[in-house]
């Protein structure tokens, strides 16, 4: 690979921000806001009276508290809100431990089903978040309280990471797997080694047979649903079954999992990406209010 | 007699070429998609070495991940097989052998006649293999022939958070973005795997003498490391043949056995 | 029940420990009985809003538990120590 194909940042998505315009934080009795802070990507969404007020998702950068600073700064940006005037922050991710200002941390696990009954509403029962560095099933209630859960994060396979070393791989931009990988008139055989070390060398092998790119990434995004949906199967999957995270955005892995579980996931306005952090401000909302009760 | 074993490795297909006791030569060829072929290429690699020609062998037998592949050798025999006839070979002592190679770790146990009466394999994994100290060499951007000195001129011990060759490809990266000295990375590096085959080894039972073979074996960190982890020194075969040849040693000698050599 | 599965799935297998935290009782025998260090007792990370403490696998050993709990596997699946030590049946080993 030369130095300028190897600059190619085949991996880079569209970071974003938002402010409600109907809403003015003056107005509002409980002012509260999670950050989530992934592996991939760092989320700050602040709720006036857990309604979304503002928010933003960026890339995180290689410090962890950095990114959760500039993530909120980003959000609050324009607004005339400031951060003393967050009443309760929570913290949330892989680097929940490194949010300055967060008066507490929280499992992703528990913000995230909070947030996927947030966005898809109560009729929610599994939630599938396919994240930068790990893969989790999540089975809640209809108040988005955690019922069970099974995550991955240890193995590459079935994970945004493992996504982006077979584009980087067949050189193939992040954003273009999912379609090109529909692109094949006959599903092919998956890819048998679930390793995606392994699997990267079995594809080699499958381009010098002769395969187009696009028969490599069905092989591949094959055997990615597959070992994602017998994860889900251990957790046994409820209806209504909602997917959430990063790869819910690739949509040759999104289809795949549907066909074989013969389920229709929802969509919805609202960025699945933020879900961690929705959570995670709806979280700091009810520790606010449980404080008043005890005052 | 003379025999020959052929290892058909995922990385490398190593054919040893015996006579009676006597190794007559060894040779290493990259494995390619073509197993057949790779196999053919060390073994005549490895009769030219010897000064002898492909009818002077009467029996070949192989082994190894590839060994289905190979149509013209007489028969073939698990690796499980090889590695205690190889180990047991140099070391008679020997109890317990752990043969790692590029992508699968093997544990196997004997009885005092070298009788295979255990095993297990740690397979379909990197991080327990060779994969994984290759990946973080190329991360490190440092040669996998010195991974092993470097690991031992290290002054700190550090954790290693990441169970997997991809997420510890990442994890290196922002070590050394931390300026963490490289010596104490690779040192970091060695010990996870070191940890990790040592709880296999423990899962199937540790009875000394323990013998260390295959390719990693070469690697002085990784047996640094797995000497402190067990407590004691690993056997590891030097001097007469190289450790990665162990297995086709094995599989040589058991096509002498077949043949009454 | 509310079950918290601790562990993953890579390309050699499915390794999962399952405590029902509803179950759980508090009373950390099976954090006593493991000789790994794998178990220790913490908040229930899945229901933030409750101050009850019970039973967790410890982070550090999340992403290796076939590693760390390797040594006792050798014998009986039903006589892993920990799962043995629960009176209550929370806790149980998918390998």
């Amino acid at each position: 690979m030369s130095k300028t194909e190897s600059e190619k940042e085949y991996w880079r998505w569209t970071e974003s921000r938002y402010t409600n315009p109907d809403i003015n934080w003056k107005d509002g009795d409980i002012i509260s806001a999670g950050v989530d802070v992934g592996s991939v990507s760092t989320q700050a969404v602040i709720m006036v009276d857990g309604e979304i007020y503002c928010y933003s998702s960026m890339r995180t950068g290689s410090n962890s508290p950095d990114s959760a600073t500039n993530a909120m700064d980003w959000a609050l940006e324009g607004t005339g809100l400031t951060l003393d005037k967050i009443q309760y922050v929570v913290g949330t991710g892989y680097g929940r431990v490194n949010v300055p200002f967060a008066k507490r941390a929280i499992t992703e696990i528990a913000c995230h089903a909070r947030g996927a009954n947030f966005i898809y509403g109560p009729e929610i029962r599994t939630v599938l978040d396919m994240g930068g560095q790990d893969c989790k099933a999540i089975r809640c209630d209809n108040r988005g309280k955690v019922t069970a859960f099974l995550m991955n994060d240890k193995c590459a396979a079935g994970t945004g990471r493992g996504m982006e070393v077979f584009a980087d791989l067949l050189q193939v931009h992040i954003n273009d797997v999912g379609e090109m990988s529909l692109q094949v008139d006959k599903e092919p055989e998956p890819v048998s080694s679930t390793c995606v070390v392994f699997a990267k060398s079995e594809a080699v092998g499958l381009l010098r047979k002769g395969w187009p790119k696009e028969k490599v990434l069905a092989a591949y995004c094959s055997a990615m649903a597959h070992r994602i949906v017998t994860l889900l199967l251990r957790l046994g999957i409820e209806e209504k079954f909602a997917i959430t995270g990063g790869i819910a955005k690739n949509i040759g892995v999104v289809k795949r999992i549907e066909e074989e579980l013969k389920l229709k996931a929802p969509e919805s306005s609202i960025d699945p990406q933020l879900a961690g952090a929705i959570g995670a401000a709806l979280f700091a909302k009810a520790l606010i209010e449980k404080e008043h009760k005890k005052a | 007699m003379i025999t020959a074993g052929i290892d058909c490795g995922s990385k490398n297909t190593k054919v040893v070429i015996l006579e009676g006791n006597n190794i007559l030569s060894t040779a290493s060829v990259l494995s390619g998609f073509d197993q057949e072929e790779s196999a053919q290429q060390a073994l005549n690699s490895a009769l030219e070495k010897a000064g002898i020609n492909r009818e002077d062998i009467k029996h070949i037998t192989a082994t190894g991940a590839g060994m289905e592949a190979i149509f013209f050798a007489n028969d073939n025999v698990t690796t499980v097989t090889s590695d205690g006839r190889g180990a047991f070979f140099f070391f008679p002592s020997a109890r317990t052998i752990i043969d790692i190679g590029a992508e699968e770790g093997l544990v196997v146990k004997l009885d005092e006649n070298g009788k295979v009466k255990d095993f297990g394999i740690n397979e379909k994994c990197a991080a327990g293999a060779g994969a994984f100290i290759e990946a973080m060499s190329r991360a490190l951007e440092i040669d996998i022939e010195k991974m092993g000195e470097l690991s031992l001129k290290s002054t700190k011990q550090i954790p290693m958070n990441a169970q997997c060759t991809i997420f510890a490809e990442s994890e290196v990266v922002s070590l050394i973005h931390q300026k963490t000295a490289k010596e104490d990375i690779i040192r970091a590096v060695h010990d996870a795997i070191a940890d990790r085959n040592t709880s296999m080894v423990r899962q199937i039972g540790i009875e000394k003498e323990v013998a260390l073979i295959g390719g990693v074996a070469n690697n002085i960190g990784f047996v640094d490391a797995m000497n402190k982890n067990l407590g004691f020194e690993i056997l590891i075969p030097k001097d007469v043949v190289s450790p990665e040849y162990v297995t086709a040693l094995g599989a040589a000698l058991v096509a002498q056995d077949k043949i009454g050599g | 029940m509310t079950k918290a599965n601790y562990g993953y799935k890579d390309g050699s297998g499915e390794y999962f420990i399952t405590i029902d935290t509803d179950l759980c009782n508090s009373c950390g025998k099976c954090v006593e009985a493991c000789p790994a260090n794998v178990l220790e007792m913490a908040e229930d990370e899945l229901d933030p809003l409750s101050d009850e403490i019970i039973a967790i696998v410890s982070e550090e050993h999340r992403k290796k538990i076939k590693y760390s709990c390797a040594p006792c596997k050798g014998g009986d699946l039903k006589k892993l120590p920990c799962v043995n030590a629960c009176e209550v049946g929370a806790l149980s080993h998918s390998w």
